[in-house]
C-alpha cells in the first residue's frame, strides 16, 4: 500500500517537472519564446502593452510579472487544464488536444498490443522449435525486422501498399461522406485507415520476439520445470503456467519502456500518414513555431506515457507477487 | 568478469605458495627444530614463512603480461569471432560504413545542383551509379557524404549515454538509501519522458546550441540514458551482495575503487553491448529528426535526403523510387551492422563461449561444450 503511494508520487512529481522544464524552457532560456513574442509583435501595435496581455492568452505567461509569480500562475494554468491558445491554430490548445487524443490512443494502443502478441508467440514457438530451421529463419527474420526504423518501413508500406498497389489509404484518420458514430462502416473505416501505421510499428515485434525466445530457453533449463514434469503435468500446464508465465514476467519492463518509445514515435508516424493525433499537431506546431501548441502536445504525450507506466507498475505486483518489495541496505 | 578471471588463474599459477614448504631437515622431527615449529590445531605444521607473506618462487615477466593481455583481448575474442558468422558480417558492414565516412569522402567527388540530368534511375549510368536527384545531384555523393557527420553524432550519443547511464546506475544501484532515492528519482523522470518529442522540442527551442554532430549525438542520448541506468542499476543490485564486493568492502576500501575497480568491469560487456545498441537508436532518432525537418541542417544527410525525396513526391512517382530507397537503405544496413555486432559481442563475453576458445594450455574441456551438451547433462 506505501508502495502503491509512493510510486503515484512519483508519476505526480513527474508531471510537475515536465511542466516546470516547459516553463524554463519558454521563460527563462536566454532568447526565449516569450521575450521573442513580445519583441516581434509589439512594435507591431499601437498599444505596446497588448503584447504582454496576448503574451499571456497565448502562452499563460505575462512577461511583466516577476518570475516565481509567472511560474506559480503558469503552473495552476496548466494544472486547470488551460494550456494557452495555439497561434496558427487559432484555437485553445485543450480543445485541439481533446479532439487528437483519442485518434493516437487508438493507433498506439493497438500497436504496442499487437507487436507485443506476435512478439511473443512467434519467441515461444523459436524457443519450441528451438535450433531447428524454423528457429534460425525466425531470428535471422527478427534480426532484420529489429534493424528498420519503423518510419522507414512505414514509409515503405505506404510506397508499397498505399500507393502502388492502392490497398490502403494513404493518409487521413477516418473515411470520408459517413456518419460519425458506432455504426459498423464507421467503426471498418477507421480500422482501416489505422492499417498501415499498426503495422509500420510491427517492427518492436522482432526485438520482443528475440527476448522472448532467450527468456524461454532459460525457462526451459530451470529445475523447477524437472520437477514439474516429473510430477506428470501435462505439457499443456507446463508451457502456459510455467514457461509463458516466467518468460513474460521479466518483459514487461520492456513493454513499459516501449510504451514511451512508440508514443514518441507517434510523432512521426502521424506526420507521415497525415494522421490527425498529437503527434501530427506537435510537427505542425515545430513547423509553424507556434510554441504553445508545441509545448501542449509535449505536455499531453508526457502525461499520456506517465499515466500507461503508472497503470502497468500498479498491476505488475498482482502479475509478479515477488514485486513491490525492495527493502535493501545502504552503504 | 574478466577480474575474477584475473584472480582465479593468479591462484592457479602460485598455487605452490598454498603449501607450506617443509624444510628438509623437518621431517627428522628433532628437538632442536621444534622451536620453530608451531603445531597447528588441525595437526599440520607451519613453517617459518607464513603462506600468507611468501611470494610467489616465479615472478610475472613482461613478456608474461603482455602474453596474458593478448590471450585475453586479443586471441580469445578473435578465435570466436572467426566461428560466428554474424560477427563476421557485422564487422564488414560496420567496417564499411567507416570505410565510407573516412576513405570514401575523399575518393568520390562532392555534389552539387545540376551536375547531372534530373532524376536517373539507380544503375543506369556509370556516372552516377545510384542515380540522381530531381535538382540532378549525385545520389551516391550525398550518401557518402553524409557519413562522417552521422558516424560523429553515433559516437558521442553512445559514449554519452554509456557515461550517463553507467554512472548513474552504478552508484545508485550500489549505495542505496539517499542517494539511491534521489537519483532514481532524477532517472524515473526521465525514464517517463517520451524520448522523441523531448528531443523535437529541445531541438527548437535550443536550436542556437545544436549546431554540430557532436553536440546534436548528446542531445538525442538525453533519452536514452535513463533506461540504461535503470538495466544497470537493477545489474549491480545482483552483484552488490556478490562475496567480491563484500571483501572488498571488509578490506575498506573506498567506495570509488569498489565502484570502478570491482562493479564497473564486472559489468563491462553489458556496457559495451548497450553502447552498440544505444548507436543504433541515436541513429534512428537522429535521421527521424531530419526527415521531419525539425533539425537546422546545413549538408548532407540520410535524414535530408529522405525528407527531400518525400517531398519531391517520391512515395508514388515509381521515376524517384531510388531516391528515396537509397537512404533507407543506407539506415537499415548500418543498424543491421550493429545489432550482428552487439551480438556477436555477447558472445565474446559469454564465459561459458570464452571458456571453450580460452587456452589454457591443458587442453582439457572443463565446460560444456554447447547448449546442447549442457542440456543433456542435464537430463541424465
Amino acid at each position: 500500500m506505501n508502495w502503491k503511494i509512493r510510486r503515484i508520487g512519483q508519476a505526480v512529481f513527474t508531471v510537475l517537472a515536465v511542466l516546470t522544464l516547459s516553463f524554463v524552457m519558454i521563460r527563462m532560456m536566454p532568447g526565449n519564446p516569450v521575450d521573442a513574442f513580445v519583441a516581434r509583435v509589439g512594435p507591431q501595435l499601437e498599444n505596446p502593452q497588448e503584447a504582454y496581455e496576448r503574451a499571456e492568452t497565448y502562452m499563460n505567461i505575462n512577461p511583466q510579472e516577476p518570475m516565481h509569480i509567472a511560474y506559480v500562475n503558469y503552473m495552476a494554468d496548466m494544472i486547470q487544464g488551460d494550456m494557452g491558445r495555439s497561434m496558427s491554430q487559432n484555437a485553445p490548445v485543450a480543445a485541439i488536444m481533446a479532439e487528437a487524443i483519442p485518434w493516437t490512443l487508438f493507433v498506439m494502443s493497438w500497436a504496442v498490443f499487437l507487436g507485443f502478441a506476435v512478439g511473443i508467440s512467434l519467441g515461444a514457438l523459436m524457443a519450441y522449435w528451438e535450433g531447428s530451421k524454423f528457429d534460425s529463419a525466425l531470428t535471422g527474420y527478427a534480426t532484420t525486422i529489429t534493424s528498420i526504423p519503423f518510419y522507414v518501413l512505414a514509409l515503405f508500406l505506404l510506397m508499397t501498399l498505399g500507393y502502388q498497389l492502392g490497398w490502403f489509404p494513404t493518409g487521413g484518420r477516418r473515411p470520408e461522406g459517413v456518419a460519425v458514430g458506432f455504426n459498423l462502416p464507421f467503426m471498418m473505416g477507421i480500422i482501416y485507415h489505422a492499417t498501415l501505421p499498426v503495422l509500420s510499428m510491427f517492427v518492436a515485434s522482432g526485438a520482443a520476439s528475440l527476448t522472448m525466445r532467450g527468456n524461454s530457453v532459460r525457462v526451459l533449463g530451470e529445475d523447477y520445470l524437472r520437477v514439474a514434469r516429473l510430477r506428470g503435468l501435462s505439457d499443456r500446464t507446463i508451457a502456459i503456467r510455467y514457461v509463458a508465465r516466467n518468460a513474460i514476467l521479466p518483459m514487461y519492463t520492456g513493454l513499459m519502456i516501449a510504451i514511451g518509445t512508440m508514443f514518441g514515435g507517434a510523432v512521426v508516424l502521424e506526420e507521415i500518414f497525415s494522421y490527425r493525433g498529437m503527434g501530427y499537431y506537435m510537427i505542425q506546431a515545430v513547423r509553424a513555431r507556434d510554441y504553445p501548441l508545441m509545448m501542449g502536445t509535449f505536455t499531453v504525450i508526457t502525461i499520456a506515457v506517465v499515466i500507461a507506466l503508472l497503470i502497468a507498475d500498479l498491476t505488475y505486483g498482482k502479475i509478479d507477487p515477488r514485486a513491490g518489495s525492495e527493502d535493501r541496505e545502504a552503504f | 568478469m574478466k577480474r575474477s578471471d584475473d584472480d582465479d588463474r593468479r591462484a592457479g599459477d602460485s598455487i605452490d605458495e598454498f603449501v607450506p614448504a617443509r624444510p628438509a631437515e623437518s621431517s627428522g622431527g628433532s628437538a632442536g627444530d621444534g622451536a620453530a615449529e608451531t603445531v597447528r590445531s588441525d595437526g599440520g605444521t607451519v613453517g617459518s614463512g607464513s603462506p600468507f607473506e611468501t611470494t610467489s618462487s616465479t615472478e610475472e615477466t613482461r613478456g608474461d603480461r603482455v602474453r596474458r593481455f593478448l590471450d585475453e583481448f586479443v586471441r580469445t575474442p578473435w578465435s570466436i569471432l572467426r566461428d560466428d558468422w554474424r560477427a563476421l558480417v557485422g564487422f564488414v558492414i560496420v567496417s564499411v560504413y567507416v570505410l565510407m565516412g573516412t576513405v570514401g569522402v575523399y575518393l568520390v567527388e562532392t555534389t552539387s545542383p545540376a551536375a547531372g540530368p534530373k532524376l536517373v534511375g539507380a544503375f543506369q549510368s556509370s556516372e552516377f551509379p545510384l542515380g540522381t536527384t530531381s535538382a540532378g545531384k549525385d545520389i551516391l555523393s550525398l550518401t557518402v557524404h553524409s557519413t562522417p557527420s552521422i558516424m560523429i553524432m553515433m559516437t558521442s550519443g553512445a559514449v554519452f549515454t554509456v557515461v550517463v547511464g553507467t554512472l548513474f546506475g552504478v552508484v545508485t544501484g550500489y549505495k542505496g538509501g539517499l542517494v539511491d532515492t534521489a537519483l532514481s528519482t532524477i532517472t524515473d523522470v526521465f525514464i517517463n519522458i517520451p524520448g522523441l518529442p523531448l528531443v523535437i522540442v529541445l531541438a527548437t527551442l535550443l536550436e542556437e546550441w545544436i549546431n554540430n554532430p557532436v553536440t546534436l549525438g548528446v542531445l538525442l542520448a538525453i533519452a536514452a540514458w535513463a533506461g540504461l541506468a535503470r538495466a544497470i542499476r537493477s545489474q549491480v543490485l545482483t552483484i552488490r551482495s556478490e562475496s567480491f564486493v563484500e571483501s572488498a568492502r571488509a578490506m575498506d576500501l573506498s567506495t570509488r575503487w569498489i565502484l570502478s575497480r570491482e562493479i564497473v568491469p564486472h559489468l563491462m560487456p553489458y556496457i559495451v553491448v548497450n553502447m552498440v545498441n544505444a548507436a543504433r537508436r541515436v541513429i534512428f532518432a537522429a535521421v527521424a529528426l531530419y526527415f521531419l525537418g525539425v533539425l537546422p541542417f546545413s549538408d548532407a544527410n540520410w535524414g535530408v535526403m529522405l525528407n527531400n525525396a518525400y517531398n519531391a513526391g517520391a512515395l508514388y512517382r515509381p521515376s524517384a523510387y531510388h531516391w528515396l530507397l537509397v537512404p533507407m537503405i543506407a539506415i537499415s544496413g548500418i543498424a543491421l551492422g550493429l545489432i550482428l555486432l552487439a551480438q556477436s559481442l555477447d558472445r565474446v563475453f559469454n564465459p561459458r563461449v570464452r571458456a571453450r576458445h580460452q587456452n589454457t594450455g591443458d587442453g582439457e574441456r572443463l565446460e560444456p561444450d554447447t547448449e546442447d551438451d549442457a542440456k543433456d547433462m542435464m537430463n541424465v
